[in-house]
């Protein structure tokens, strides 16, 4: 249920981030818990969402909008996808063909990277190294690590559906 | 000498290994038991400083000293906050523990908290370890059913609460003072210090930041004693006073082109040939190694030459890179371009510099933008003296940045450009004939997915 007054952040929202705040000695640090919360629900953090948000916590927008543009994590524009796929293009993977498999994935999926399809299904984003070098290439998609893909078996991967990200 | 048994690496493998009963049944929590029963802060902290245990999560400072930095006396809170941002490309040991063997890293962060007289504990994981996640919120709730974790354990005055916090995917948030501005909701921008954690830290209270692979050294430790510990590794050279030793187990992570990648247990001090070799089953596709990462991208490389180098905390430093960092060994074979190594190092580095000091903001975007242009067969001479003029003024050990990314920016830069100066003068001269030459200013090429 939408709280009163509120147009994003609903009560179980708000009942998940209060449920954490005994864990700190102040509101401020709730602000990545509270934007995880809401990103995990509506795959993005509109802005709306952050002055709830700050509202919440008690403080400026401006202060919750700071850390989150700081992270490039929580896409504000629009939804990302359904399924979010992070494509690792580091060393060792870019060792065995992640960046190939990044420029394979965007294009049979006619994406951009961080972009999402038409259909909403899919957003492939480059990162970083995802700290699974033992499987490289990888790839993670939402909480499911694919291991050591080629272009043909992450197409495949990636079609299929998926649990969302916890 | 009696041969060499994985202890960190224990559980995997084993059925149902990530569990307290599991954790128990070889030996776990006993340790902690006897601690509460009959030690006082100060013996473990002693215990820890006498093992010469150094922090696994990059710089190697030694465990104990750190602890001692804490004010004495002080009404509290202090905080321990465990880093398991674990984002240094190439690096996955922590991974492998907090989703193998939960209860050993709990149970050091347990001893580690009564050492400190920590109350709270905050584990900041990075987003991209869901499934560690999962493990070690489920092994939390194990040891506060237990009785491990909670208020007066063990019928003590010693309280502890662990609290899991995500980070959101970026690498500077395992810089501790980065982590500790996004533990607290801010940018993850890294502080000047000092005043250091310990003086200062999470909510401007005496904190120490620890790595999980720390944590789990500290439970083996109280298991199996100091003359264990001490027994692994190498000695601390008696020619150099400054020189705290090697000792201990050691994950080391092999990845990129060996035929069996993968996080192997060794005594600190192995070399990167012997790791290669006997563990990742040789370079890949009966290749040879041209060069390779001694401790996670920042460090810079080593050349095939060079590959007999103890990976102690003292060995990569002798041979020119930055140290033995995170110990993830990355093996790069004779068919890759170093140019495109370097290209990649740049962007990553360029991706995850913070933005606040100029040099290493300006730095690392600037030498991608040159090493894009490199590749796109416009290099000049003149661009690897100018990488070199950028790799020697960006970081902590010229002075001119806050935190030590810019320095691990640098490394790679330097080191390839030296080992592999030839290299990269016969990429330039094949590929751009009619401009290697040219000593004018050239403009900078257009470049996507930079920011
Ligand atoms: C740019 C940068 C990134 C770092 N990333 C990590 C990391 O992901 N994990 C980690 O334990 N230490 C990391 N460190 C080192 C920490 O600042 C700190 O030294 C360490 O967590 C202390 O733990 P230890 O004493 O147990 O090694 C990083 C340092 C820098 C400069
Ligand atoms: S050195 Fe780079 S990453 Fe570190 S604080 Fe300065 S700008 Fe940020
Ligand atoms: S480099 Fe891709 S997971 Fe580490």
């Amino acid at each position: 249920m939408i709280a009163p007054g509120r147009t994003y952040l609903t009560d179980e929202m708000v009942a998940k981030i209060e449920a954490l705040a005994p864990r700190y000695p102040n509101r401020r640090a709730l602000t990545l818990p509270a934007l995880h919360i809401v990103n995990a629900e509506l795959r993005h953090v509109p802005l709306g969402a952050v002055v709830e948000i700050a509202a919440i916590l008690g403080l400026a927008p401006a202060e919750v909008q700071d850390t989150l543009t700081f992270y490039q994590f929580f896409h504000q524009e629009k939804p990302h996808g359904k399924v979010r796929a992070f494509v690792c293009r580091s060393v060792s993977c870019a060792l065995r063909g992640g960046d190939h498999l990044l420029e394979h994935l965007c294009k049979t999926n006619g994406v951009e990277p961080y972009g999402t399809t038409a259909n909403g299904e899919l957003t492939i984003e480059p990162a970083e190294c995802l700290g699974a070098c033992d499987f490289a290439p990888c790839i993670l998609a939402n909480d499911d690590l694919l291991k050591n893909m080629t272009p043909e078996t992450a197409e495949a991967e990636l079609n299929k559906p998926r649990a969302r990200a916890t | 000498m009696t041969p060499f048994k994985p202890v960190l690496l224990e559980a995997v493998g084993v059925p149902d290994g990530h569990t307290i009963a599991s954790y128990k049944s070889r030996g776990g929590y006993a340790p902690l038991e006897a601690t509460l029963a009959g030690k006082q802060p100060a013996d473990v902290i002693e215990m820890v400083k006498a093992s010469g245990l150094r922090g696994r999560g990059g710089a190697g400072f030694p465990t104990g000293l750190k602890w001692t930095f804490l004010p004495k006396d002080h009404p509290g809170p202090i905080y321990l906050c465990i880093n398991a941002d674990e984002s240094e490309p190439g690096t996955f040991n922590n991974r492998i523990l907090m989703e193998d063997d939960p209860h050993q890293v709990i149970e050091g962060i347990i001893l580690s908290s009564f050492a400190t007289r920590a109350s709270t504990a905050y584990l900041y994981l990075r987003y991209e370890y869901p499934r560690s996640w999962h493990r070690l919120q489920d092994a939390i709730d194990e040891a506060y059913a237990a009785g491990y974790l909670g208020k007066n354990i063990r019928g003590t005055s010693f309280s502890l609460d662990i609290y899991l916090h995500r980070g959101a995917a970026a690498y500077i948030c395992g810089e501790e003072t980065g982590l500790i501005e996004s533990l607290e909701g801010k940018r993850a921008w890294p502080r000047i210090k000092p005043p250091f954690p310990a003086i200062e830290g999470l909510f401007r209270k005496p904190t120490v930041v620890n790595n999980i692979e720390t944590m789990a050294c500290v439970s083996q430790i109280a298991r199996r004693g100091v003359d264990w510990f001490k027994s692994i590794g190498v000695p601390a050279d008696p020619a150099n006073p400054r020189d705290p030793g090697s000792y201990g187990p050691k994950l080391y992570c092999l990845s990129g082109h060996v035929e069996k990648p993968g996080c192997y247990e060794a005594p600190l001090g192995i070399t990167a040939r012997e790791l290669i070799d006997r563990f990742g089953g040789g370079v890949w596709k009966g290749r040879k190694a041209k060069a390779v990462i001694p401790g996670g991208i920042s460090m810079g490389l080593m050349t095939e030459s060079e590959l007999d180098t103890p990976l102690d905390f003292a060995g990569p430093g002798k041979v020119g890179c930055l140290g033995l960092g995170t110990a993830a060994v990355v093996v790069i074979d004779d068919q890759t371009s170093i140019v495109d190594f370097l290209h990649n190092s740049a962007r990553f580095f360029a991706h995850e510099s913070c933005g606040q000091c100029t040099p290493c903001r300006e730095g690392t975007s600037w030498s991608l933008r040159i090493l894009e242009r490199i590749k796109a067969g416009k290099g000049r001479l003149k661009d690897l003296d100018i990488l070199l003029e950028i790799g020697n003024t960006m970081g902590m050990m010229p002075g001119s940045t806050i935190c030590g990314l810019a320095d691990g920016a640098a490394w790679p830069m330097k080191n390839a450009i030296k080992k592999f100066h030839s290299e990269f003068e016969d990429y330039i001269k094949r590929t751009n004939p009619s401009g290697w030459m040219v000593t004018d200013p050239v403009p900078a090429l257009q470049i996507a997915g930079a920011h």
